[in-house]
């Protein structure tokens, strides 16, 4: 794996970590907590190198 | 529980849900294979990172399956699955390494060229992730590729892919098409690496013929077609009034465009003495205006709205209520490149390649794609080759 793309693996990790974050403090916001998920979910399947 | 942690839990457990629903199907596409049994012409079995190492445990790393003559003579590559959602020229390929013997020369044949792109997908086209082909001892299921290899394989695409070595603009997805990267250099993308390897393969061992597989829509003008340039134009032509006259269907000649670069026609032929062919064959399940893209579609080409568009003269191939069948597409691939191998064979005698067992257009027509196919539970373990 080239280094350019372990860092992209990084930044991933960084954003997907960043949107939890946002998600758990979100208190009342459903369609925010919703919106955080959905933008999860493709972060993670990368992450775990599925999509 | 709170009221906020009622939701929150709710949500979580429909986006696994999602999740797991839509990755376990991609999960087990990118690591499903088709057993491939090599039959009595295969000499050798190596792979591309032979030619470039740092494509060795990658993805993108590819089985070529090399046949040797007893007689020396002339040698002859096929690649397939350089775009793979074009899958004529792989069954092409897999009937070849399952049935053909070579008396004289060498025939070398990459079924899956874009490893990486056979392991990618399209859901948001809707593709299925696999299709059957109909044996006499069951069906060999294979998976539905991409254009573009994997960006797991491949992350990130820049903005512009600049091609190499003439500094010429692509769309960033053409970084992972390996019929732009094309003469590819060993230090660059992985796609680069590809092709560079297979560049190197024929440099190193002087192959005469290198024959790319494609398919193309029918409502595109290069399409049921050999694109060759000018040093393989002779032969295409011979070839191509062959076919019509011999075996009765129609593949005309394009010529290579000497300032696009990056495609095989193209960079085979100005980078090596190889003399290049790339073969289109239609495929109307790539064609925009079609209904769902289902694996029947696939299989048989038949479309009520490009049949409606054929009455109007809007595609480039004849087009009627019966399609355009997987068994004439793969029947074309086998018979051009046969036919291609035999015009080489007749201007170069001292090179001459003669490759006995690959069934011809009308064979396949008639018998279908999948009586050539050979059952991997009867077959040598040794043999069986997994793609």
């Amino acid at each position: 794996m080239s280094l350019i793309m372990v860092l992209y693996y990084v930044i991933s990790a960084y954003i997907a970590a960043m949107v939890i974050w946002n998600f758990l403090r979100e208190k009342k916001n459903a369609n925010d907590m919703i919106l955080y998920l959905l933008i999860l979910m493709p972060l993670v399947l990368r992450i775990l190198r599925i999509k | 529980m709170s009221r906020e942690w009622r939701i929150k839990s709710a949500l979580i457990v429909i986006a696994l849900v999602a999740s797991i629903l839509g990755g376990v199907p991609l999960y087990r596409h990118r690591h499903y294979r088709t057993p491939v049994v090599a039959g009595p012409g295969v000499t050798k079995v190596i792979k591309l990172s032979e030619f470039v190492p740092s494509l060795k445990g990658t993805m993108a790393d590819a089985d070529v399956f090399i046949l040797e003559g007893k007689e020396p003579g002339g040698k002859v590559l096929v690649m397939a699955n350089t775009h793979a959602n074009e899958p004529a020229g792989l069954l092409a390929t897999i009937i070849m390494i399952e049935n053909a013997v070579v008396e004289k020369g060498t025939l070398i044949l990459i079924p899956e060229f874009n490893n990486s792109g056979s392991l990618n997908t399209k859901p948001g086209d809707g593709y299925p992730l696999y299709y059957d082909i109909p044996t006499e001892w069951g069906r060999v299921r294979f998976r539905m590729g991409n254009r573009d290899a994997s960006p797991l394989d491949q992350w990130p695409d820049p903005d512009v892919y600049i091609h190499y070595p003439d500094k010429k603009l692509f769309s960033y997805l053409d970084v992972r098409n390996t019929n732009r990267t094309w003469p590819g250099r060993p230090n660059g993308a992985v796609m680069e690496r590809v092709t560079y390897a297979a560049m190197q393969m024929m440099r190193r061992d002087k192959v005469d013929i290198a024959i790319d597989m494609h398919g193309a829509e029918t409502m595109f003008p290069v399409t049921n077609c050999i694109v060759a340039p000018d040093k393989s134009a002779k032969i295409a032509t011979l070839t191509a009034m062959t076919v019509k006259a011999m075996e009765g269907f129609d593949n005309h000649v394009e010529g290579s465009p000497s300032g696009f670069h990056g495609l095989s026609h193209r960079e085979i032929g100005d980078f090596s003495e190889t003399l290049p062919f790339l073969l289109e064959a239609p495929i109307p399940f790539l064609d925009q205006p079609t209904g769902p893209k289902t694996v029947k579609l696939l299989l048989d080409g038949k479309d009520p709205f490009l049949l409606s568009l054929s009455k109007k003269k809007k595609l480039f191939v004849s087009y009627d209520e019966n399609g355009w069948p997987m068994e004439k597409r793969v029947g074309q691939h086998c018979s051009v490149s046969l036919e291609i191998i035999r015009q080489y064979s007749k201007k170069n005698p001292d090179k001459a390649i003669r490759i006995q067992g690959i069934p011809r257009y009308a064979e396949i027509v008639k018998n279908g794609v999948g009586h050539y196919f050979h059952d991997p539970r009867k077959a040598d373990p040794k043999s069986v080759y997994h793609e």
